[in-house]
């Protein structure tokens, strides 16, 4: 068995172990960091697929993916901690992280 | 023994010390008992996992511009996922 298919199968138990606890996860940040996670490693299956199916433009698509993924993160954090997305109350000078 | 070998088998061992840590950050995730412990093997995943993998492939990239490119989505992975790790864990301190 070539190293690619190798490396796509453990990366994608792992998403599946990751995505349980998305679900079962007791608190919202549990879901958010399972979810990170699995982005991460969406973003790794991505690219070994590409190599495996011998066409390395997918890579474009990983780093595409890499943005979306952290952005989303940030933004859903956010959400869950200022229950705004726009900007947090005048009083606090601290940023949005 | 030639380049190509010592290429493959060293793409081998990074890939397959990639692949060990992200199952063993998934394994983490789904076994630690808090949130703050699930996010130390989480961050094992965003950096060894996705870096011995990526490191792996450029070794068996077909041209300088692949290995170019996976090296740019190392450098972004390793630059933004710590600071969603610290914003997760700043919003988790002050929420619950």
């Amino acid at each position: 068995m070539s190293m690619f298919a190798v490396a796509a199968i453990a990366v994608l138990v792992s998403i599946m172990l990751a995505l349980v606890r998305a679900f079962t996860g007791p608190t919202v940040f549990d879901r958010i960091l399972a979810v990170n996670a699995t982005g991460t490693l969406t973003v790794v299956l991505i690219s070994v697929y590409g190599f495996l199916d011998g066409r390395p433009e997918f890579l474009d698509i990983a780093l595409l993916y890499a943005l979306i993924n952290f952005i989303g993160t940030v933004a859903v954090t956010k959400y869950v901690k200022f229950k705004d997305l726009g900007f947090p109350q005048d009083d606090r000078d601290e940023g949005d992280l | 023994m030639s380049l190509d070998l010592a290429l493959d088998i060293l793409s081998w061992a990074c890939i397959i010390g990639g692949a060990f840590f992200a199952l063993v950050g998934a394994v983490g995730i789904l076994r630690l008992p808090d949130v703050y412990s699930r996010m130390h093997a989480a961050g094992m995943i965003d950096t060894l996992g996705i870096g011995l993998i990526l490191i792996g492939l450029m070794l068996q990239a077909p041209a300088w511009i692949v290995v170019m490119k996976l090296g740019l989505i190392l450098a972004f992975v390793f630059f933004t996922s710590p600071t969603a790790t610290y914003a997760l864990a700043r919003a988790a301190l002050d929420g619950g």
